[in-house]
């Protein structure tokens, strides 16, 4: 194993060497808190001014290809609200990231079937509220349509959390040592098995296989920032209540996350079997139970992800995991799989270009593209990324291994 | 299937080699093993001739020829025996009900994708997760170029005037089957030149995303210059032409008076369609046969086993890759071709994630590398497919209509939710199908040699990983 | 030895899941024949062959057991079915199956001598699935018409297949005009087309209710880009601005894509596609402040939409070939007796299934008379065509020498309630009948 899961800024770019001594670091537990806060406010700053410049200069470039329409305006009065769609697409992609990159480091082992965890815990949130609202009634006051939220999301992890230990008891255990091929299909197998599990489940029960989620609380209630004039009128660039929470609780996760792999000696068990299986071993560390524990914590923080889409977007499918975790693993993957801070910076940079993608494409090209090339983008991203930095932005040097 | 000669199995070193196909080998051996497989043709045969529309009896043709397949005896008895199933007993039961053609021409285009994709994952151990992108190439290619889409170049989908001229005529369908295996080659070599790189589980992703990408061009592609019509697809696409004689008069007429049905123009193409299909299966069996003893099959294993020592050795890594993307993708584009020709339609759903992964189902079923295996997997999938879960659906919503109840829980067959119906399910019979046989039987139903022996060297589940990048199947790649 | 088991076990799971599949309804007993067949096939193979030979006969038998009872007495003639039973459009399409099934047994499930049968197929909304279906259709000789389909995606390459085969095909709900302008002898609809009703809407919304500028968003299918395209063309010519015109086969994320539409500014939104998706958007839109009126097609016409976009469908208006069974007097009656027989709500397409199965059961009881027996397909296909002035659920119907209806109708609706319930009763805002466009 070459490629620890490594979460300190520093180190992440630094090229130590893959046999170094696991470093012994004392921590102090609010700088493990603060630094990571410190990195996201970084990476969020830095990705959104990058893509702003990068689609103002292309807006510049291109404002002589169309007079129907001052391109530069539209740009600029479109940006604020595309930043913030993005942000938020971006914080979502950074929680599943998380749950890859963590499996990715201890096991070097591409968790195919995560994106249907995700999926199993928004339906896990989603079920859980409509039968609250079948059997009390979901009017309830601000306070505690929040606290419902909380729950939600908190069941969503449980479920996902067992989902994924249970998968990896069933599907992959048996398969370690085996030849990497083999619980890579396994993994597929599992993601193609869970879809239909669940639609399935909902279709035994409901009839139908979708759910909506239920419309209660604030919300659903805009905060307008500011407002921008164009032409005769003013376009509020506004943010829903439900996306400020979404982003709340993906940073208090991150940072969490962070906080238990860097300062806990879980985290020091879990950075050591990464490290080196058989020595960990040696050490008196329990490997299986510290790799049931990583799919555990990944498993949970997809469930908490699938809650959070299901309320932002407002409903729950059994595929609706699938191309979610494909671009959560390509933003791993840019930011250097196995790599929690990658993981986050690499979430944040695909959201940021997918919304920017989607809203600009169509402007730019004068409708000869649009926003269904946005996939084909993230695709292109991930290819260039892999041929020309096999090893993401921030991972070291050592990830792709002969 | 023919092609392989069950050598490993007709020998008695077969003892050790606990799996069934040797005791169905051992049974079949001796004279008695061709007359009884004789028979049992004969008895399928006939009862499949009363009874067109059975499904088990369907199934238990096709079966046939895996019994074929395992008799120990000379190559020359079990191909004249196959031949005759595939080209006399078919078709013969195809008069009575055409779906077996349908069945017969579907088996055989996935079975050439599957050995496609077999030479790229089994042979050269790299995992290609978006293989039906050139199997779109190859269709698409034909779609623009044989049907009316050049007069459309300009116009909305959906909204042109249908024009009655094609820019083409019907008999350049031949040579844009070689033009469907040269561009499938290379779109194969456009994606291998960039993840030549790239390891494994890198390689499966990027792969997939290539198949995506290729689906959603196609479904995009139709502005600013309409070129594939978008998601409305492509229709009518032209078939080859055949010569009048097949398509009318004496022959349609006497084989409508031997099946008792009106064999018309439609029905003569599926005939068409349906051997075309195998020749070109029959053509891809023979090629990946002698490629896989080859100089450059030998290449390919030896990087898929280690790419260092292979380098070493003086295999030159890069072109023997690119060469496997090729040739895998040639033969897809080639059906491509057919395949649209068939269906006069083309549309960017057939080239969905799903068939990309049921295409490597088949090829894992099977047994990967194994050429055999591989046929097997694809007319398994294929035939669970269009046709058990399809008919499954069928039985239970005749039971849906009438008042019987479910047994065991006492509820009424009526109250039960359409949404459950099998042919829903594939995804969790593929999906259970991937990892029971991984977990049992990673080398796959008819395994080849090679990998049998790597899979069961060492049965040490809990071996920690950093030994097994020895072993490796797929550790190709890395730099 | 324990893998040999393993998979042992697996092929007998197999060999029964096939054998539970071949068995006839409860009615046939197998199980006499089964043994005796299994005597019979144990001689010829070698004793533990015996074994295999013994799991299969009785599948065996019970497989061809069961056509035989239908086909071999030819007494029975099918009418097939095939829409999606299953995946995100099945409301629509079980309504339609439904329909057929109840049109059947009000028929009396006879035509003459011979008992009439529907064989459902469910195509899964997907072309492949479609085809492959139609093959099997067309394979079974007892099968002499179609009922179908509800996607034009789908209709179109299958129908090639019925075209081969002779094969009468009656569309409840395919609006696409390629479905019809072949000019297959054999393929009919009884709704109008989407060049109209593109039209239609395009023509409401300005003349109507006066809209200057609007943004279309389709879901890339064949239908919902093709209606948004005659939508487009035809508000072009009407001088209405079109904004943009977006594809996208987002299913829950439409954020980027509403923010270019609040930038455009548009009067309205038009949305061709399906309810499931659009009925996503819309709330989206609303949610982020967009409030101009949503606009859609027959797509959007299943009472699902309001649960998926709750509030915000309140005032939705949509335009469809399928009047609302309130429009027409012996709807109401229809749409009781459907409740009663399925325990389902009533969906408008229902009786189009029930229309488009009667017109396949009078078209087949004409070419019985005339055969004194069993017809052939291209007969069925002929009297199918030539049906003049049916009076269905649905109204009169008389089909042109392409298949589409003489006079067609075009409905124009406004969703009046956010309670799923009430969906049969959106208010019918303007009914034209227009004759199906001459090339």
């Amino acid at each position: 194993m070459t490629n620890p899961i490594d979460a300190g800024g520093a180190a992440a770019v630094s090229t130590m060497p893959a046999s170094a001594p696991l470093r012994v670091r004392r921590t102090n537990p609010i700088k493990e808190i603060l630094r990571p806060l410190g990195q996201l406010l970084i990476f969020v700053l830095g990705s959104s001014i990058v893509m702003a410049l990068i689609t103002v200069a292309l807006a510049l470039i291109l404002r002589p290809t169309r007079d129907d329409m001052d391109m530069l305006q539209i740009t600029l009065i479109l940006l604020p609200q595309v930043l913030i769609d993005g942000l938020v697409l971006g914080f979502m992609y950074a929680t599943i990231a998380l749950g890859y990159t963590m499996v990715y480091g201890v096991l070097e082992f591409i968790n195919f079937a995560h994106g249907e965890i995700f999926m199993f815990g928004a339906f896990a949130g989603v079920e859980l509220l409509l039968w609250i609202e079948r059997t009390n009634g979901l009017d309830v006051g601000n306070l505690a349509a929040y606290g419902l939220i909380i729950v939600a999301i908190i069941v969503g992890m449980v479920i996902s959390g067992l989902l994924a230990i249970t998968t990896e008891r069933l599907a992959y255990r048996p398969l370690r040592g085996a030849p990497r091929l083999i619980p890579l299909i396994s993994a597929i197998g599992v993601s193609f098995f869970l879809q239909d599990m669940m639609r399935f489940m909902q279709s035994a029960i409901n009839g139908d296989f979708y759910r909506t989620f239920p419309d209660f609380g604030p919300f659903g209630k805009r905060i307008t920032l500011f407002s921008m004039p164009l032409d005769d009128r003013t376009i509020d660039i506004a943010i829903q209540v439900k996306s400020l929470i979404i982003i709340i609780v993906a940073i208090i996760m991150l940072v969490g996350l962070n906080y238990l792999v860097n300062a806990t000696r879980l985290g020091k068990a879990i950075r050591s079997v990464a490290q080196d299986q058989r020595t960990s071993s040696l050490m008196g560390i329990n490997v299986n139970r510290i790799i049931a524990l990583t799919f555990l914590i990944g498993g949970a923080l997809g469930g908490a992800a699938g809650v959070l889409f299901a309320f932002k977007f407002t409903r729950a499918d059994p595929y609706m995991g699938f191309l979610p975790g494909l671009k959560a693993f390509t933003a791993a993957v840019l930011g250097g799989i196995g790599n929690i801070t990658g993981a986050m910076l690499g979430g944040i940079v695909l959201g940021l270009l997918e919304s920017f993608a989607a809203a600009y494409l169509s402007i730019f090209t004068n409708g000869a593209m649009g926003a269904e090339y946005k996939d084909i983008l993230a695709f292109a991203i991930l290819i260039l990324i892999l041929v020309f930095r096999p090893s993401g932005l921030l991972g070291s040097k050592t990830t792709q291994k002969a | 299937m023919s092609e392989q000669p069950g050598k490993s199995s007709g020998s008695k070193s077969t003892k050790r080699d606990l799996s069934d196909e040797g005791l169905i080998t051992r049974l079949l051996a001796g004279p008695l093993g061709p007359i009884f497989v004789i028979g049992y043709l004969a008895v399928v045969t006939f009862l499949l001739y009363r009874e067109p529309r059975a499904l088990l009896l369907r199934f238990l043709l096709f079966a046939g020829l895996l019994l074929i397949y395992y008799m120990p005896h000379k190559a020359w008895l079990k191909l004249l025996l196959a031949g005759v199933t595939v080209v006399a007993i078919i078709p013969a039961v195809g008069l009575k009900n055409p779906f077996l053609l349908e069945i017969g021409f579907q088996v055989a285009t996935f079975a050439t994708l599957a050995l496609g994709l077999n030479i790229v994952v089994g042979f050269a151990g790299l995992l290609d997760l978006g293989y039906v992108a050139f199997f779109a190439v190859g269709a698409y290619l034909w779609a623009i170029f044989g049907s009316q889409q050049l007069w459309q170049l300009h116009s909305s989908p959906g909204t042109a005037t249908v024009y009655n001229v094609f820019p083409l005529g019907a008999w350049w369908f031949w040579p844009f089957l070689i033009f469907g295996i040269t561009a499938a080659a290379g779109a194969g070599m456009l994606l291998g030149t960039p993840v030549l790189r790239l390891r494994g589980d890198y390689l499966a992703i990027v792969t997939l995303g290539f198949g995506e990408v290729i689906r959603v061009l196609a479904n995009n592609l139709d502005k600013p210059i309409n070129l594939t019509n978008g998601p409305q697809g492509i229709t009518p696409i032209q078939r080859p032409p055949l010569p009048d004689f097949i398509l009318h008069g004496a022959l349609p007429n006497w084989l409508s008076q031997v099946s008792g049905r009106t064999i018309g123009e439609g029905d003569m193409y599926a005939f068409f369609f349906y051997f075309l299909a195998v020749v070109w299966l029959v053509f891809t069996i023979a090629f990946a046969g002698r490629l896989e003893n080859s100089r450059l099959g030998r290449s390919w294993t030896a990087i898929r086993e280690d790419d260092v020592a292979a380098v070493a050795m003086g295999v030159p890594l890069r072109r023997t890759k690119l060469t496997a993307f090729a040739i895998g993708a040639a033969f897809s584009g080639a059906m491509g071709v057919i395949y649209a020709a068939n269906r006069t339609f083309v549309s960017p759903e057939t080239f969905s994630l799903t068939q990309s992964i049921s295409v490597l189902v088949m090829v894992i079923l099977g047994g990967l590398g194994s050429i055999p295996g591989v046929v097997l997997g694809a007319a398994i999938v294929t035939m669970l497919n269009i046709d058990v879960l399809q008919t499954l659906s069928l039985q239970l919503s005749s039971l849906r209509q009438g008042t019987g109840m479910i047994p065991l829980i006492g509820v009424p067959w009526a109250e039960l939710p359409t949404q459950l119906d099998p042919a829903r399910y594939q995804r969790l019979v593929f999906g259970l199908l991937l990892i029971i046989m991984m977990i049992f039987r990673p080398e796959g139903i008819i395994p080849s040699r090679r990998r049998k022996l790597e899979l069961h060297e060492d049965d040490d589940p809990l071996a920690p990983p950093a030994d097994s990048e020895n072993v490796l199947i797929t550790s190709t790649g890395g730099d | 030895m324990r893998k040999l088991t393993v998979l042992m076990s697996l092929v007998m799971v197999f060999a029964l899941l096939l054998a539970g599949c071949g068995a006839p309804p409860p009615s046939a007993a197998p199980a006499e024949a089964a043994p005796a067949e299994a005597a019979a096939e144990a001689p010829a193979a070698e004793a533990p062959a015996a074994e295999a030979a013994a799991t299969e006969a009785p599948a065996e038998e019970a497989a061809a057991e069961a056509p035989a009872a239908d086909a071999a007495s030819g007494t029975v003639i099918k009418v097939a079915s095939q829409t999606p039973l299953s995946g995100p459009q099945s409301s629509l399409g079980t309504a339609i199956k439904n329909g057929a099934q109840l049109a059947l047994e009000q028929y009396g499930g006879k035509i003459g001598d011979f008992t009439v049968e529907l064989a459902p197929f469910d195509d899964q909304a997907t072309p492949d699935i479609g085809v492959a279906n139609a093959k099997q259709i067309v394979g079974d000789p007892s099968i002499l018409c179609v009922d179908g389909h509800l996607n034009s995606g789908v209709m179109i390459p299958s129908s090639e297949e019925y075209h081969n085969a002779g094969l009468a095909a009656v569309s409840p709900a395919n609006t696409n005009p390629t479905v019809t302008d072949r000019g297959y002898p054999e393929v009919n609809r009884i709704v109008g087309r989407d060049d109209v009703q593109g039209v239609v809407g395009a023509q409401y919304a300005f003349n109507e209710l006066g809209l200057k500028s609007v943004y279309i968003i389709h879901d890339k299918t064949s239908y919902g880009q093709g209606v948004a395209e005659f939508f487009r063309t035809e508000a072009g010519n009407l001088g209405m601005d079109v904004l943009g015109f977006e594809g996208t086969e987002e299913q829950s994320n439409f954020d980027s894509i509403i923010t270019p539409i609040i930038a455009a500014n548009p009067d309205m939104v038009y949305f061709g596609g399906i309810y499931s998706q659009g009925g996503v958007l819309l709330r989206q839109m609303r949610e982020k402040g967009l409030n101009v009126p949503f606009m859609g097609a027959d797509g959007l016409d299943s009472s699902e939409f309001v649960n998926l976009a709750g509030d915000a469908a309140v005032d939705v208006i949509f335009t469809t070939t399928s009047v609302p069974a309130s429009a027409f007097p012996r709807a109401a009656e229809l749409q009781v007796q459907y409740e009663e027989r399925f325990g389902e709500q009533f969906q408008s397409y229902a009786a189009y299934g029930y229309d488009a199965m009667y017109i396949c059961l009078e078209g087949i009881a004409r070419a019985v008379e005339t055969a004194g027996g069993m017809p052939t397909r291209a007969e069925v296909a002929t009297e199918v065509r030539a049906t003049t002035d049916f009076d269905g659920i649905t109204g009169m119907k008389t089909f042109n020498d392409i298949g589409d209806l003489t006079v067609a109708q075009y409905v124009v609706l406004r969703v009046t309630s956010a309670d799923a319930e009430k969906w049969g009763e959106n208010e019918v805002v303007q009914v034209l009948d227009i004759p199906a466009p001459t090339k």
